[in-house]
């Protein structure tokens, strides 16, 4: 089993503008999804990130407070997994959660310590 | 100060009914090694709950605001250890306790009605487990499911503080070192597991009705959290067992007399002699109800037996209508089942009672080599009233004095030495 990143992008004006009903419905499915990976030993760990952010730039002497992409770009989220390949964790990741939000899922295989 | 009184009222009645489940919910959340963990967790809650209540008075559901905070302290607490070896979180389920994404929703079912009930009943099952001396049970029991102080179980087991917490930690221990797991049995294991919750609960309930002493306010307590317990397994369809059932009706029937067997002045009231307007009719009804359901399968257990003899003091309106033959009848049953010899003297006191003062003692000198029952008051007592009835006084004053010397307890003390005092007018 190889180790994937998914990177989760985007979604933070319609995650903002959701009612509690529907944030709890959202909320369900993320543990049905991450319950199912956690049962098959697939899932490694992963957490939302906070919007705030600051961006290094110029060998580190530019300090900008924002996160260095447009607003839809915005990393959200990340999770690990196990999969056989990168095509099995782009399986994976086509039921995550996030899509309901508009989001966009990058599958990244982690690369392995040899 | 009305006001305070009855928050503080409320909520001690709230926290023995629920305090152990939220000790249960928690310990499943954080494993049975961190019990402590879970027990400061719902201390916390309690404390919490007085201050802000004392100011804002009670909330509508203080049930639900004692969970709430209790779910929210436990949140913290994982929080904090996410990263710490102190909370094991390799189980899938609580796996998912250590992401943002999905902590708060796992959170909440482990809050769910079903699941808090069946974790109540599993570490109900824990705190019974065979291994495991039936004082310590106990202790243990009321320490961690009933909501009791250290100082009030050492007050309840007329013991001091130290020797319970030891108990306790020695239960804990055990608890630890063979990762005893809080779930209800299987099918197979559930009828001798259960007859071992029983025995517990049918111990605590004695400890509250039979050994009367100053502190009115811990034995009533008592009773009540070994009724609370019982009611606890009959709500759950795997524990609705017979033999629940027959000590649930066993209880209530004991529980209806609770308030005549004592004067104002805490002397003992012989059964002939009380008030029977003052028994709960409510309460024996209910035990007729349960003693009904408990009529079922295929054992006859030793409750059912002691349900129907104490349902037949409840049912005479009268000491003179008591149906005795009846009562002989289930102490022989009895005596099949468990050749126990408490039960024997109590069977010489029916036939006392039904056969006169010269078979009584016969019967009684059948056992007379038994050597708990010669260290046993009730046993001298009885000789010392068999030898009234035949009106042998000075053979019954000794008698009595064995008996006297032989009991803890200041009312049954009293109560001999009163019988003394009258026969040697």
């Amino acid at each position: 089993m190889k180790e994937f990143m998914f990177i989760i992008r985007g979604g933070e004006d319609k995650y903002r503008n959701n009612s509690p009903e529907e944030m709890q419905k959202h909320m369900q499915h993320w543990q049905q999804w991450m319950g199912g990976l956690a049962k098959s030993e697939q899932l490694v760990g992963g957490q939302p990130l906070m919007s705030e952010a600051k961006t290094l730039t110029e060998g580190g002497k530019k300090v900008t407070d924002r996160p260095f992409a447009e607003g839809k770009e915005l990393v959200g989220g990340y999770l690990i997994i196990r999969a056989d390949s990168l095509d099995h964790a782009a399986k994976v990741a086509k039921d995550c959660p996030s899509f309901e939000y508009g989001c966009s899922v990058e599958v990244r295989e982690i690369s392995p310590m040899e | 100060m009305e006001n305070r009184d009855h928050i503080d009222h409320t909520l001690n009645h709230l926290f023995r009914q629920e305090s152990g489940k939220m000790v249960s919910v928690l310990i499943k959340i954080f494993g049975i090694e961190n019990i402590e963990l879970a027990e400061d967790v719902v201390q916390d809650a309690l404390v919490k709950a007085l201050e802000t209540w004392k100011f804002r008075g009670m909330p509508d559901n203080p049930r639900a605001w004692l969970y709430r905070t209790a779910k929210n302290k436990a949140i913290d607490i994982i929080r904090h250890n996410k990263h710490s070896r102190v909370i094991d979180f390799s189980d899938p389920e609580k796996q998912l306790l250590t992401s943002g994404y999905t902590l708060a929703t796992t959170m909440d079912n482990y809050w769910q009605e079903q699941h808090i009930k069946d974790d109540f009943l599993g570490m109900m099952y824990a705190c019974c487990h065979p291994d495991i001396s039936q004082e310590n049970q106990i202790t243990f029991i009321l320490k961690a499911l009933c909501g009791f102080s250290t100082k009030e179980v050492a007050r309840s087991f007329l013991s001091n503080e130290d020797t319970i917490s030891k108990r306790l930690y020695r239960t804990k221990e055990y608890f630890r070192k063979r990762k005893i797991r809080p779930v209800i049995p299987t099918s197979d294991e559930i009828n001798p597991r259960t007859k071992t919750v029983l025995n517990a609960i049918y111990l605590m309930f004695n400890e509250g009705y039979n050994s009367t002493h100053a502190d009115q306010l811990i034995r009533k307590d008592l009773i009540s959290q070994a009724m609370f317990l019982c009611k606890s397994l009959l709500s759950e369809k795997r524990t609705q067992l017979p033999e629940v059932y027959a000590l649930m009706g066993l209880m209530c029937f004991h529980a209806s007399r609770i308030n005549s067997r004592l004067t104002e002045e805490g002397r003992l009231i012989l059964l002939s002699e009380q008030d029977r307007t003052t028994w709960d009719t409510e309460l024996i009804q209910s035990g007729e109800q349960y003693l009904n359901k408990a009529a079922f399968g295929d054992e006859l257990s030793t409750y059912h037996l002691e349900a129907a003899i104490a349902y037949q003091h409840c049912c005479a309106k009268k000491y003179a209508d008591t149906n005795w033959e009846m009562i002989l009848e289930y102490y022989e049953l009895l005596l099949k089942i468990a050749n126990d010899p408490i039960v024997f003297l109590n069977r010489c006191l029916v036939i006392l009672e039904l056969k006169g003062p010269k078979k009584a003692l016969i019967a009684l000198e059948n056992m007379k080599s038994n050597r708990l029952l010669e260290k046993y008051y009730l046993y001298h007592a009885i000789l010392g009233e068999i030898y009234q009835q035949l009106e042998d006084n000075s053979v019954a004053v000794t008698y009595y004095q064995k008996a006297i010397e032989l009991t803890h307890s200041k009312q049954e003390r009293q109560f001999l030495k009163d019988k003394i005092a009258r026969i040697s007018k």
